[in-house]
């Protein structure tokens, strides 16, 4: 009996497998690649250090690719984020440092700023159905524009000590106290928190999936995945604590990361935004504002990109002409690996943020291995094409 | 028979991972043949197609195909295409922003080293074109001619490749009865001329006006082949071959129940949205009580598409202006979700361009125009959307593998009852149905009748925009007939006739 029951189930697994080839593939390209500069970085990619530092490095692109998903999944492109959060980076430069605001107040009006812009942009996509990427190409050159002439030319800083604390800084060890030496207690102990969180919230949607007979995945795939998931925030939160503890940095992605799953997976306005590039039309004459959500799509963009120009700006503690240059490709290229369509109602927060990580660590391996800037670009852009030739490979043929 | 046929399709069977699409169907035609294939959506007629034409290649079907008596392996499309045999789809395969000439020889330019020679293209373009009887200039671009003319190009450029086997899939689907007969005509001609011709349709009026012979598919076997000439072949007999079942009423039976005024429309006018003074419905007035069913009638063009949609939220059109009334009172429906806010739906003619997000599932498709409906403060409640779309999948008999079966894997019928579910959920009032029947098999055809007469039952008032005259006199209680922009007629569908409308429609051209 059991015999029949195992070899029953087998072939489903491999089915189940199959048929989300392509979310298995992804994670496992990431972890292959980390194995891989782990082993070609002589052990230099897991020390507690360079983890940190990739996610300080990774952080601005993780956060705009968010947004650029978002847009991605209309049916939208996004050119100008690069030079936008440049742009707010030099205006950040000017209040705080040549103005002397308060760092609170600079920071408000950077991120209301970069919404009104975003949301400019997205209403002449809406309103005039100029296509995004001409609207955004020209925002490109202006901001890149605006941002030299504001800074003339030069370097702005320093900084504030509580802005430079947006990238610099970390989580204070509130366990300290009964923490043993060397170890962030605190650190270890929200990665824990995370954890049961994460499983808890996963063990109940399997629960409802059940008791409405939808549960697709085969349970031991479930718990192979959750155990993994497990195991990866436990170790992470681990080599974290053994270093300085939390970047609040880290804390921000990912709320911002917890937020726009939500976002994408839960809401009427994630069901929309699918829906709209899916199918504008259609979704038009469902009764969807599509006007509305493109300028809601690109405003938040914005915020996000303003946000990704200030953490940058705070990183290198100064405001630079030359902020942001190119970061609008690696932000589309992550949506990309991560598996969303150009074609518009495709796409997760999940694969991009994958994507993006894929990105950076190949950005930190690729540096610490010493390999230089113009073969890193020609290693990045192999990998991108790999990713989609795959992507597209696997439709074709399980059509 | 005395001459031997010039393709003959031997027991073909084509297996698709898990299915059988096609088990032993053997098809004949003879030379100078109108040969119609009918059957359901799915009954395997467009696959036997491909494999005729080397979309499926040879091997990957068993079975062997015999064209002019010689046995024939095609691999590719244009294998089949050598041999003489064009086939012509349903989606038209021709580019919008190039000239009809340009789209004629595409791919077969008449060139020397590759430089072409447009003069020679010219003027056998002119000759083709005569030949199919369309009088438009060679340069005019394909974007500015109608369907039906398009369909014209797309004849003469399967006459330029030396046709023999004309294979012609749905060609009258997008055309009104003007240019359906007019190409069916033409069919007629080239049968004259020795052209064979393979007419896959739902219009069974059509097979009975110009096939010589039918054979019927249904679920990947071939049923019958009648002979129109010699066996009392009646369109009775093909659609009990179609279904498996005699369909004893082609229309479900119904006593209305027709209760107050529900909608009303006054001086309703629309210009159109690029040629602004060019008016496209000009002051209509209109109403529809409740638990009715009202039809509009009128050709292709008449107006009656752009009309329900100016009505949906002005989703048509430029300087709509009217009024609109419901239970006597003025609404608002100057926008989408106003006009669905008052209680009105619009189902559209077109359900892949405009009714369903073809990538996304029925679960999604359903509650797309009412997702509120489905939320708590925009937060989408996973398990009462899955009730929903489990509900109506099951009151609608979708048929589909689950509730997340992608809508582009869908038949049309299937398609057609998601697109009805979304509005169902959004729980009008007021129901408006272009062309609700549009491309669906005759059993399809059935149950949506019956949804419509339930929701009648229900005390919805329905407007049906329907190009298929019979349909209209089956299903409904009254009948507009459009023409130009205007009502030029209203009549009780028990006293209508399709001659009545017609008559009507005649008279008041110009008027």
């Amino acid at each position: 009996m059991t015999d029949i029951a195992a070899r029953a189930e087998r072939p489903s697994i491999m089915r189940f497998v199959k048929a989300n080839m392509r979310d298995y593939a992804l994670l496992l390209s990431l972890l292959a690649i980390m194995v891989f500069f782990q082993i070609t970085t002589g052990g230099i990619l897991f020390t507690p250090l360079n983890m940190t530092n990739i996610i300080l490095q990774n952080s601005y692109i993780v956060i705009m690719a968010l947004g650029m998903l978002l847009v991605i999944i209309a049916g939208h492109i996004d050119l100008s984020v690069g030079f936008l959060s440049g742009f707010v980076g030099a205006i950040a430069g000017v209040l705080m440092v040549s103005m002397k605001f308060d760092t609170v107040t600079s920071i408000v009006v950077c991120i209301l700023m970069g919404t009104l812009i975003g949301a400019l942009q997205g209403w002449f996509v809406a309103r005039f159905r100029i296509p995004a990427f001409i609207v955004t190409l020209a925002g490109m050159l202006i901001f890149r524009g605006l941002m030299i002439a504001m800074l003339s030319g030069r370097n702005l800083g320093p900084f504030p000590q509580t802005f430079q604390s947006i990238s610099n800084g970390y989580v204070p060890d509130l366990l300290a106290f009964m923490a043993p030496p060397g170890l962030n207690l605190f650190a270890l102990a929200a990665g824990a928190l995370v954890t049961v969180l994460v499983l808890w919230s996963n063990l109940r949607a399997r629960r409802l999936e059940e008791a409405h007979g939808m549960a697709e995945e085969p349970i031991q795939l479930f718990y192979a995945r959750n155990a993994l998931i497990a195991a990866a925030f436990l170790s992470f939160s681990w080599i974290m604590a053994s270093h300085r503890g939390l970047p609040n940095v880290l804390i921000t992605m990912f709320a911002l990361v917890a937020l726009f799953m939500f976002i994408t997976t839960r809401t009427t306005f994630g069901r929309r935004v699918y829906a709209m590039g899916g199918n504008e039309k259609a979704a038009k004459l469902s009764g969807i504002n599509t006007e509305r959500i493109t300028v809601m799509i690109f405003a938040i963009m914005g915020a996000l990109a303003a946000l990704a120009g200030l953490v940058y700006a705070a990183r290198l503690n100064s405001a630079q002409p030359k902020a942001g240059q190119g970061l609008e490709l690696d932000v589309i290229a992550a949506c990309f690996i991560g598996g969303a369509a150009v074609t518009g109602g495709v796409g997760k927060v999940t694969g991009a943020v994958i994507g993006a990580f894929i990105m950076g660590v190949m950005n930190n391996g690729m540096g610490i291995m010493g390999v230089g800037i113009d073969w890193q670009q020609v290693i990045k852009g192999v990998v991108l094409m790999l990713a989609v030739f795959l992507d597209v490979y696997y439709k074709n043929n399980s059509r | 028979m005395g001459a031997a046929p010039i393709l003959e399709m031997r027991n073909i069977t084509k297996t698709f991972p898990g299915v059988k699409a096609l088990s032993d169907v053997n098809l004949s035609v003879m030379p100078a043949e109108i040969h119609a294939v009918v059957g359901e959506n799915g009954a395997g007629k467009s696959t036997l197609m491909k494999v005729l034409s080397g979309v499926y290649p040879s091997g990957t079907y068993d079975g062997a195909i015999f064209f002019e008596g010689k046995e024939r392996h095609f691999r590719t499309i244009a294998n089949s295409e050598d041999a003489g045999i064009i086939i012509i789809h349903q989606e038209l395969a021709l580019v919008p922003l190039l000239s009809i000439a340009e789209n004629i020889f595409l791919g077969h330019e008449t060139s020397r080293n590759g430089i072409i020679n447009w003069y020679e293209a010219f003027s056998r373009t002119r000759e083709l074109l005569s030949k199919v009887g369309l009088e438009e200039h060679p340069n005019t671009l394909i974007a500015n001619i109608g369907t039906g003319k398009q369909q014209l190009v797309e004849i003469a450029k399967a006459l330029n490749k030396k046709v023999k086997l004309l294979i012609l899939d749905e060609p009258t689907s997008s055309l009104n009865e003007k240019d359906s007969n007019a190409l069916l005509e033409l069919l007629k001609g080239f049968k004259a001329q020795g052209i064979s011709c393979i007419l896959i349709t739902h219009k069974l009026n059509e097979v009975m006006k110009v096939a010589d012979r039918i054979t019927v598919i249904r679920d990947g076997k071939t049923i019958d082949t009648m002979d129109v000439h010699t066996g009392a072949v009646n369109e009775d007999r093909i659609i009990k071959a179609m279904v498996g079942r005699e369909l004893s009423e082609r229309y479900p039976p119904r006593t209305p129940k027709i209760g107050e005024t529900l909608l009303e429309v006054k001086n309703w006018s629309v210009y159109h949205p690029i040629h602004a003074d060019r008016q496209v419905i000009k002051g209509v007035n209109l109403n529809v009580r409740a638990g009715e069913v009202v039809g509009i009638a009128g050709l292709m063009g008449s107006g009656r598409t752009e009309f329900a949609m100016s009505l949906f939220g002005r989703s048509y059109g430029k300087r709509v202006s009217g009024e609109v009334l419901l239970h006597n009172k003025p609404v608002d429906v100057s926008t989408i979700p106003k006009a669905q806010a008052a209680g009105l739906a619009y189902v559209t003619e077109d359900r892949k361009t405009f009714g369903l997000v073809l990538i996304d599932h029925i679960k999604h498709n359903i509650s797309l125009a009412n997702l509120p409906g489905v939320a708590d403060h925009g937060v989408v409640n996973d398990i009462r959307e899955i009730g929903v779309a489990t509900k109506y999948r099951k009151d609608l008999g979708i048929r589909s593998s689950g509730i997340y079966q992608t809508t582009v894997n869908l038949s049309g019928g299937n398609q057609q009852k998601v697109v009805l579910s979304k509005w169902l959920f959004s729980e009008p009032e007021v129901l408006i149905l272009d062309e609700p029947t549009r491309g669906i098999d005759v059993g399809a055809k059935y149950e949506i009748y019956g949804i419509i007469n339930q929701l009648a039952a229900q005390g919805k008032a329905v407007i049906v925009v329907s190009s298929e005259m019979p349909e209209l006199l089956g299903i409904t209680d009254r009948i507009y007939v459009m023409n130009e922009g205007r009502f030029v007629a209203e009549m009780p569908a028990k006293e209508a006739t399709q001659e009545k409308i017609m008559r009507a429609i005649m008279k008041s051209w110009g008027t």
